[in-house]
């Protein structure tokens, strides 16, 4: 029997191949994938296991203190709720979108010719301008909230006191409110937060179009003044088509960074939205349905109802500036 | 070798039985300042009785800890053996399932619920009459006054306080004699009067059924007070706890504050300090008696250490010391009885022109009526707040915003 199995003859023509395959592993050959396990790790833990469980949060209704096995699963009634009948939600997102319009478009508007002007004018003495223009950025929102919503306050800020005492000034009394501005009516709420989010932004949109501008080659700024361009010409003619795909991705952020706008409404304007929810945005509007109405399935939806808005935005955009970009 | 053994045996025995005489209990016990301070001041006194027990007392900021509750008590995981809930969550905690019924065997909490200020404990009562947790410490209402400001107005405490009406013609006084605002915000006066009246088992916003009661007579005379107190000019719109409303003490812009006895101490601590003595309490305008706050200490259904946990809340809550030591150290008002009758209470305050207010807030605790709390309270609350922004900025018309907010109600609590 042992003999009519002369296996080892068989084997051992195609030996040769076999044992490498069926060598035993050595860390050497599992350690790249040890090494890149952490991000996947922490992606499926951080990022993936959430982004899934609140999708199928979204279609439950759950009262989280009541434990995992109080879901009830409703459907769609959480989406058609938010959609049709959740006024809230439809006052917020218009703020949300004025918002993102009033505070970022100005934000490109400033950045560009600022960063433009910053290119030209300032030489060694650049980069602590600019600096001076990102640190808004690296500060914390929550800080600078609380500074802002000292500055506007009523009776005591900087800015009624400076625009009341403008007014007292002969001339030019009639540019400026004798009264001390209530920043919390509606109608000043949404302007004020605003200001605070420009403000914030506009630095970390100079600094990206000054990098930009720093990769355009000198030769054509020198062409362009060899033929009498100015330098508004030259801004115009020369500087901005070939920032164009930053300025896509500048704005693709700023799009995506205002939609999504929480900390300085939410700091701005106590937690509450303001009067008439003045303020309030679709991110606080999630946040109140979650951790005050303690319905995290309508905040599930409502948190993918802006994603599915933030989504479409930024195709659009991508439609307006990424587009014509192949072209040029 | 064979000494060492038995000396090794010998130690090792010697350790079992001291571990026996001695079992170290750690009892995880979450919290949020300032009430944490109670716990700090616990633990020695707890010391004393059990030292057996070892507390180790996590401390989150208030939000945050009552969001890492929601979040334990939907996993299931990391719950502490004791947990202390707000006021502000009470109603929706114990709605949830999640904290052992503290009426039940072995608690039986109830037997004991007449040492204690009797709406504390249906504040925790579930609608379906579960006891989610102990109270240990109460929030009577009072109206902090300026004394100076009211006197330099001619205004005196009784004629403020007869009835809402008067309580506004007195701020227009004050207004007028020394430019300062009678009241932070005319949602104050809202917030009360929606209070005022009750009896034991009412509730606030719904009835038992959970029906909705915002388009009740009650609802219409609060928003018709709080638009009385706007149009008169005598309210500062300025929401409580901002910086507006701090820098208002601070520059003796805000002549009256409603809120719990705590502010007391919040007064002295940091608002305004500089106005020690200038300070007084009185009852709320009207007769009304309502309550700010009030804390309480829960066990979460899935902990171990259950009976431990249940021997340092009745600690916290029963133990007159330790109410007492409470009422010291951070103002918060006894929810025993018993401490409520000590000496202590009848201690004139140096803040309040060395008036005795405690036993003010004590008049008042006792005529607190034990209304019914629903989960859906704060959903009602933001709103009726919502429409009475409409009131008073809009000209809304208040039948009309009260049937709005019903509305809403209807909608968003979607039973």
């Amino acid at each position: 029997m042992a003999e009519s199995k002369p296996s080892t003859p068989l084997t051992g023509a195609k030996s040769t191949p076999v044992p490498r395959k069926r060598k035993p592993l050595h860390f050497r050959d599992v350690a790249p994938y040890v090494f890149i396990s952490p991000f996947f790790v922490l992606f499926f833990v951080f990022g993936l296991f959430p982004l899934l469980f609140s999708v199928y949060l979204s279609l439950h209704r759950w009262d989280p203190a009541a434990g995992l096995s109080a879901m009830n699963f409703v459907g769609l009634e959480n989406y058609i709720f938010v959609i049709t009948n959740d006024d809230w939600f439809h006052t917020s997102l218009y703020n949300t979108v004025w918002l993102a319009l009033v505070s970022g478009l100005p934000q490109h508007l400033v950045a560009l010719p600022l960063a433009f002007f910053l290119h030209t004018a300032f030489g060694r003495w650049r980069n602590s301008v600019v600096g001076a223009y990102f640190l808004p950025f690296i500060t914390s929102t929550v800080a600078i909230s609380l500074v802002f919503s000292s500055l506007f306050s009523r009776d005591f800020g900087v800015v009624n006191a400076t625009l009341t005492a403008l007014h007292d000034i002969p001339g030019l009394g009639w540019l400026f409110p004798a009264d001390k501005i209530d920043w919390g009516q509606p109608q000043y709420t949404k302007w004020m937060i605003s200001f605070v989010v420009w403000w914030r932004f506009v630095g970390w949109n100079t600094v990206l179009y000054l990098s930009a501008m720093q990769t355009i080659p000198k030769d054509l700024f020198e062409a362009a003044t060899m033929d009498g361009a100015r330098p508004w010409q030259q801004f115009r003619h020369v500087c901005l088509p070939l920032l164009r795909p930053m300025v896509f991705f500048a704005v693709t952020l700023t799009i995506i960074g205002n939609l999504q706008l929480f900390e300085e409404p939410f700091i701005l304007t106590g937690g509450t939205g303001g009067i008439d929810q003045a303020g309030k945005t679709a991110a606080m509007h999630m946040y109140a349905t979650a951790f005050v109405d303690g319905d995290f399935g309508t905040a599930s939806a409502i948190a993918w109802l802006l994603f599915m808005l933030i989504a479409a935005v930024t195709w659009a955009n991508n439609r307006f500036l990424g587009q014509n970009d192949k072209k040029a | 070798m064979k000494p060492l053994l038995i000396t090794a045996a010998v130690v090792a025995a010697f350790g079992a039985q001291a571990q026996d005489a001695k079992p170290t209990i750690t009892l995880n016990v979450s919290s949020f300042p300032d009430l944490d301070r109670g716990v700090k001041a616990a633990i020695p006194l707890y010391k004393k009785l059990h030292p057996e027990v070892e507390i180790k007392l996590t401390s989150l900021a208030y939000a945050d800890h009552h969001t890492a509750m929601t979040t334990a008590l939907a996993t299931g995981a990391n719950l502490p053996d004791v947990m202390a809930v707000d006021n502000g969550f009470i109603g929706k905690f114990a709605e949830s399932g999640g904290l052992e019924d503290l009426s039940k065997p072995p608690f039986n909490a109830l037997a004991q619920r007449d040492k204690l200020a009797k709406f504390s404990v249906n504040q925790a009562t579930s609608g379906t009459g579960a006891l989610a947790a102990l109270p240990v410490d109460i929030g009577p209402g009072a109206l902090f006054y300026r004394k100076d400001l009211l006197d330099k107005a001619g205004v005196t405490e009784a004629e403020m306080t007869k009835s809402w009406d008067s309580y506004i013609a007195s701020g227009k006084k004050v207004k007028a004699a020394t430019g300062a605002y009678m009241l932070g915000n005319a949602l104050d006066i809202k917030d009360i009067y929606i209070r005022s009246g009750l009896k034991d088992g009412d509730g606030v916003y719904f009835d038992r059924k959970g029906n909705s009661l915002v388009t009740s007579p009650r609802f219409v005379k609060a928003f018709e007070l709080a638009k009385a107190a706007r149009t008169a000019g005598i309210d500062g719109k300025i929401n409580a706890w901002s910086n507006e409303w701090s820098e208002g003490f601070k520059r003796d812009k805000i002549a009256t504050q409603m809120m719990g006895g705590w502010l007391a101490g919040h007064l002295n601590n940091w608002l305004a300090p500089e106005q020690k003595g200038k300070w007084r309490s009185a009852q709320l305008p009207n007769g009304a008696y309502g309550f700010w706050g009030g804390s309480f200490y829960a066990i979460p259904k899935q902990t171990k250490n259950k009976q431990a946990a249940w021997d340092f809340i009745q600690f916290m809550t029963f133990n007159k010391e330790m109410q007492l030591t409470a009422l010291k150290s951070q103002d918060s008002f006894p929810v025993l009885l018993e401490a409520q009758t000590d000496p202590f209470i009848s201690q004139p305050m140096a803040y309040l022109g060395d008036q005795k207010a405690r036993e003010n807030w004590k008049a008042a605790a006792d005529r607190i009526p034990a209304i019914t709390i629903d989960k859906f309270d704060p959903v009602a609350e933001s709103v009726v707040n919502a429409e009475l922004d409409k009131v008073l900025e809009q000209n809304k018309d208040i039948k009309t915003a009260l049937a709005d907010a019903q509305a809403q109600l209807k909608r968003r609590v979607r039973r």
